[in-house]
């Protein structure tokens, strides 16, 4: 019984790899309990959004987790230079 | 809208491609087009000492292409165009490598000016995709700039 955590962008090198499992717990906050503090100040930083499952939830308090849900941590776009 | 005539070709791909090619099979598939519009976005090449070594975009599976796809909808609905390509590459690039392709075919040049424009500034803008440079041997990832949201803020 697991998740699957997600670290886009800049959130990769916060967490020290792209992806990683954690056994599986109902909320998002219990997810953050169970991670690094400096990780999970990168997590709530502003404008850092969140997708489970690919569909990106606007309230942190809301998904219920299911084992093999996919949380992707989604800093703000690049943009850039053209 | 023009109906059964228009057609929407968006790719997210993640090796090199021919922007010249591409334009030219798009063009030549929409006869009924006055005119094609396009844009290339490529890495840029910077003689200075300190340059771009290298350019690496990231996207995300389950949101990017689907975000991309929404986006392209939009710009059919807003513009009468005939045709509308996006192509957007992911991956690592070198300096002169193409990044985006937008080509829009319309009947009248200004809806076609207008959606690739369009496109352009909310692909680069709300499209989900993470860059980094290598500059002198260290890869850094870019922040969103300012101007990328002046740029959006045009068509609200």
């Amino acid at each position: 019984m697991a998740l699957k955590l997600v670290f886009l962008g800049r959130l990769e090198d916060a967490a020290g790899e792209a992806e990683r499992k954690v056994p599986l717990v109902a909320t998002i906050e219990e997810v953050f309990a169970g991670l690094e503090p400096e990780l999970v100040a990168a997590l709530r930083a502003d404008r850092v959004k969140l997708a489970v499952n690919g569909v990106l939830v606007r309230d942190l308090d809301a998904p219920v987790l299911r084992d093999g849900d996919e949380l992707a941590f989604l800093p703000p776009v690049s943009g850039g230079a053209v | 809208m023009s109906g059964v005539t228009n057609s929407v070709d968006v790719r997210l791909v993640t090796t090199a491609f021919d922007p010249a090619r591409e334009i030219a099979q798009f063009t030549a598939a929409h006869p009924a087009a006055g005119g094609v519009v396009s844009f290339t976005g490529q890495v840029r090449e910077d003689s200075q000492a300190g340059g771009v070594e290298a350019l690496e975009l990231r996207h995300y599976g389950p949101l990017t292409l689907p975000e991309m796809e929404k986006l392209a909808a939009t710009v059919l609905g807003r513009w009468d165009l005939e045709g509308l390509l996006v192509i957007h590459r992911s991956g690592t690039m070198q300096p002169g490598e193409p990044i985006v392709l937008v080509a829009g075919a319309s009947r009248h040049r200004r809806d076609a000016f207008a959606a690739v424009d369009f496109a352009m500034d909310h692909l680069k803008s709300e499209s989900w995709f993470w860059k980094r440079e290598k500059v002198g041997g260290r890869w850094r990832w870019i922040e969103p700039r300012h101007e990328d949201f002046e740029d959006i803020r045009r068509w609200q």
